[in-house]
């Protein structure tokens, strides 16, 4: 009898320390992820991405630690490289290399994720912007990879629209962008945004505020 | 069981516990605040990242010995022992920079690459084909570079005062035999294999690894593309020739193969664009070649690439040796190669690479005095100008480096190389005489090279080459070595030193004779500074030939070897600067060189600056992109002052050598312009891909003379210049991807 009820206590026990250790997790990274919410410098998202890191450095089952994470380095990457000329990679590689090895971190433990995808394909994109004339070859490739692979996992996407839509604006219209459909496409992330809900409070549903963004920016 | 209950309530609590301040500054081993560095108590959420004075501060519940971890990329990660009570804790972290390849000095004393190897690279591989002056030729666009001459008589690179023979090439690691298609007289050949095969190209212009050999003044090592990125098939048209090809990518991406066949036909293009030369045979070539690459393991590429090419012409022109005469000369070339290599991660910190290569190549020359209206004719005196030359050569190259790897970068390299040759010669002469000689050759050699790593800013080569030659018997040994000091973020100063062999040259050789290596020491420094887009190159060099090879003038006006007593030396300076920033979408670079360099060698009565070699050298190179048309424009303009001319005779009396003739050629000018619209650029899922080129060389029809030939008796002379003056490019490549988007995609669910 005794036996048991140590038994009994004991799993309760691990109930509560796993309960409690889960609900520190989720509360670390809800404070994590309402951080990204708001605009960030490049140092801020380093800061942001580290904090991941640590959270990720513990618990190493949980793919998204890694995955926001390497959302930190890629911004912070795109936030380095805003206003720059020429071949910047040396600035915005070692950001595309450190998101990288942490998103296949990420991968390793959830695999055929759309979100993952949608991560690889904004490396790619960050890659290609730092030295276009030389990388187009190898990375637009990626980059399309990338975004195809993540449609097929999950068509309604709202991030996907909007990573679409981002690449009708900036690309230069002989090169087949076009404004006018990027705030097509914009118009309809959001409204994929505003009726998709995130699994958790911890799942991935950033980008609504870059789609208003870009789609006042696109409208002026 | 109270304990148990304690125990839980102490868990379950243990966040509301009062919480400790860490905080402090993280800095590097010199005291120099580090930024963005992360720290936190291990296994634990509780951290910060450093601010720009490297400050960190966070709160923590953690109790009791713990680690403080702190890491940052390019450092090592610091684990420190802390115990936190109930006081605020302040502790400054020291973090060591990490020897690694992203900051690491790198040696690069007498090197250009071009590479997507990002770091202290020159060039992209792309300039190889988008240079103008370069014609889509391998070497073209290095001619550009500082050290290169503006040689347009003979094919070849020649560096730093040194000939076209004193530059060897090497694919995947082996020795490259004939890189260049056979020599013409007085039409610079062009490589044989295309640009596009490679994806690394490294053009050492002195002081070369110890990993290769026989070279005494500069090595092109040349690195072959690895997997394709799809399935595809590609087409070329252009006004000299066509050609097409495929490529198949096994859907595993585990391995390739391929083949291509171009036709090069010049009767259109030396219709309409006259040439110098009067063509009886117009040059027609067919070449093919096949290729497969496997993946071996996750690192390891096992890959063969084999060509073949055969080509003929026959041409006259005005005879300088009797007015009113012709000489004809005719040349048939077949020209076979394999290379084999193999790259792999062996383990622990092992790695090898393994090549192999075989080439076999014939030569049939024949040279004959033909009268106005092409009747070949043997006139007295003259009878040397009417002979057979059939040449066949047969080149085996293999080469086996292991690779040991100590920390990060350090590493250890060493490893043989044997080289086989075969010279076969026919020499017929106008009366039907045979003079048959076959040179066999076998270099064995043995090195090793080590790259030394003090800190991220000090870096040392060392390495030492050890060779026996068969055929001079005799043993050589070469030391080299390299020092890189990384001055600051974007700039670095190097130093290098070393001595070179290199056997005399097969088509002087008659025999044995007591002959010996010629050697050259080199010295070099330099300084350079590249980053945000800019690189700035600058070198200094010296360069001491010794027992360079002296020759004999013989009846049929040959030149054979007689002795090692030749000698001289190269000394310069040379600058190089690229900017891809400063304006907007265009790229240039403007190179220039200093050479002052004399030599005894071969016929020479005494040491003179050869006829190869300018005293200044300069290039200009411009790449313009505009999207709006999806067109690149490059132009380049390349220069060089004159180079000097001479006519040696023996003398009468003495039996010596002794300048007849000398001057000095006007000075080079050339400025040549390319255009490549490439309409599917930046279309996603374009199935076809096309550019189109356009190229011209010498736009402004500039006079170019390359210096000047004699006549047998040195009586007459003439300007060599090319065979035409301008020169007109317009081509189409098509390639036509087979999409593989739904493979991958189905590869990967």
């Amino acid at each position: 009898m005794k036996h048991v009820f140590l038994f009994m206590m004991s799993a309760f026990c691990i109930y509560s320390l796993t309960q409690a250790q889960n609900e520190k997790y989720i509360k670390a990274m809800e404070q994590k992820i309402a951080e990204i919410k708001e605009p960030m410098t490049a140092d801020a998202w380093l800061a942001n991405a580290n904090g991941f890191e640590m959270i990720a450095d513990v618990e190493k089952n949980q793919w998204l630690p890694y995955y926001y994470a390497s959302y930190g380095h890629i911004m912070r990457g795109y936030m380095l490289s805003s206003g720059k000329q020429g071949d910047f990679s040396s600035i915005t590689d070692p950001e595309a290399d450190k998101a990288e090895a942490l998103l296949a971190k990420a991968e390793s433990l959830s695999k055929d994720n759309a979100e993952i995808f949608i991560l690889k394909k904004m490396i790619a994109t960050l890659r290609l912007s730092a030295d276009p004339m030389n990388r187009w070859q190898t990375q637009l490739p990626l980059a399309t990879e990338a975004i195809t692979n993540a449609k097929k996992l999950d068509p309604e996407n709202p991030r996907i629209t909007l990573l679409e839509a981002q690449d009708k604006i900036f690309t230069p219209e002989e090169y087949g962008g076009s404004k006018t459909e990027g705030k097509k496409l914009l118009e309809d992330a959001i409204k994929k945004f505003e009726t998709r809900k995130p699994e958790s409070s911890i799942a991935p549903s950033w980008g609504l505020s870059q789609a208003k963004y870009f789609l006042q920016q696109a409208s002026n | 069981m109270a304990r148990w209950l304690l125990l839980i309530s102490f868990f379950i609590t243990g966040n509301v516990a009062a919480q400790v301040s860490i905080s402090g500054k993280v800095l590097d081993n010199k005291k120099r605040p580090i930024r963005g560095a992360s720290v936190n108590v291990k296994d634990s959420y509780d951290g910060a990242t450093s601010d720009s004075t490297g400050n960190y501060v966070f709160r923590t519940s953690e109790k009791d010995s713990q680690l403080l971890v702190v890491k940052i990329m390019g450092y090592r990660t610091v684990e420190t022992p802390v115990v936190i009570g109930s006081a605020d804790i302040i502790l400054d972290l020291i973090m060591k920079e990490e020897i690694n390849e992203l900051k690491a000095v790198v040696i690069t004393a007498g090197t250009f690459e071009a590479s997507d190897k990002k770091k202290v690279t020159v060039l992209d591989p792309i300039d190889i084909v988008t240079t103008a002056s370069g014609n889509g030729d391998v070497t073209g666009a290095l001619k550009t570079l500082p050290g290169a001459q503006q040689v347009g008589e003979k094919e070849g690179l020649f560096v730093r005062g040194g000939t076209a023979a004193e530059t060897k090439t090497f694919i995947d690691g082996t020795l490259v035999n004939n890189f260049f298609y056979s020599s013409v007289p007085n039409i610079s050949q062009r490589g044989r294999f295309s640009p596009f095969i490679f994806k690394g190209t490294v053009f050492s212009t002195g002081g070369c690894s110890a990993l290769y050999g026989q070279a005494l003044s500069s090595a092109l090592i040349l690195e072959s593309i690895d997997l394709p990125e799809q399935t595809s098939a590609n087409l070329s048209l252009s006004v000299i020739g066509v050609g097409g090809g495929y490529q198949h990518l096994a859907k595993n991406n585990k391995y390739s193969f391929g083949a291509s066949y171009n036709y090069t036909d010049l009767r259109l293009a030396f219709a309409v664009i006259k040439q110098r030369q009067e063509y009886d045979k117009v040059p027609i070539y067919h070449s093919g070649d096949a290729n497969f690459r496997i993946k071996t393991s996750k690192t390891g590429m096992l890959k063969y690439y084999g060509y073949f090419s055969t080509n003929q012409l026959k041409f006259y022109v005005n005879s300088l040796d009797t007015l009113g005469y012709k000489d004809g000369f005719a040349q048939q070339n077949f020209n076979m190669y394999h290379n084999l290599s193999w790259k792999e991660n062996l383990g622990r910190k092992w790695k090898m690479q393994l090549g192999l290569s075989y080439t076999n190549n014939k030569d049939n020359i024949e040279s004959g005095l033909y009268t106005q209206d092409k009747k070949e004719v043997l006139l007295q005196g003259l009878e040397f100008k009417d002979f057979k030359l059939d040449m066949t050569g047969n080149y085996f190259n293999t080469k086996l480096v292991l690779e040991r790897k100590f920390g990060r970068l350090n590493t250890i390299r060493f490893g043989s190389e044997y080289n086989f040759s075969e010279d076969l010669t026919d020499y017929t002469s106008y009366n039907n005489q045979h003079f048959k000689q076959n040179i066999k050759e076998n270099v064995n050699a043995f090195f090793t090279e080590s790259d030394f790593y003090i800190t991220n800013n000090i870096a040392a080569k060392v390495g030492a080459r050890l060779e026996h030659s068969s055929f001079l018997d005799k043993f050589n040994f070469a030391p080299r070595i390299s020092l890189a000091y990384k001055t600051g973020k974007y700039s670095q100063a190097s130093l290098a030193y070393g001595i070179f062999y290199q056997n005399p040259e097969s088509k002087y050789l008659t025999g044995t004779g007591f002959l010996n290596f010629s050697k050259a020491t080199h010295y070099i420094a330099q300084y350079q500074k590249t980053g945000n887009g800019q690189t700035f190159r600058t070198e200094i060099f010296y360069k001491q030939y010794q027992d360079l090879l002296k020759t004999a003038t013989g009846g049929n006006q040959q030149q054979s070897a007689l002795n090692n007593t030749g000698y001289g030396d190269a000394r310069g300076f040379e600058f190089f600067w690229r900017d891809k920033k400063t304006f907007k979408n265009l790229d240039y670079w403007i190179s220039y060189s200093y050479l002052d360099t004399k030599r005894d060698y071969l016929n020479y009565p005494y040491a003179i600056q050869p006829d190869f070699a300018a005293t200044h050298t300069a290039s200009v190179v411009l790449k313009k992109f505009v999207s709006k048309w999806k067109t690149g424009f490059n132009a380049a303009y390349n220069f060089a002052s004159g180079r000097p001319y001479f006519f040696i005779r023996n003398n009468p009396s003495t039996d010596k050598p002794e300048f007849m003739d000398q001057g000095k050629t006007p000075t080079y000018n050339n400025v040549s312009m390319s255009v490549n619209y490439i309409p599917s650029i930046g279309k996603q899922n374009a199935k076809t891909f096309v550019v189109y080129v356009l190229s011209v060389s010498n736009i402004f029809n500039i006079n170019q003379i390359y210096g000047y030939q004699y006549s047998y008796n040195g009586y007459r002379k003439q300007a060599t210049v090319p065979p035409s003056k301008m020169f007109v490019y317009i081509g189409a490549f098509f390639s036509f991807g087979v999409d593989r988007t739904e493979d991958a995609i189905n590869n990967n669910l």
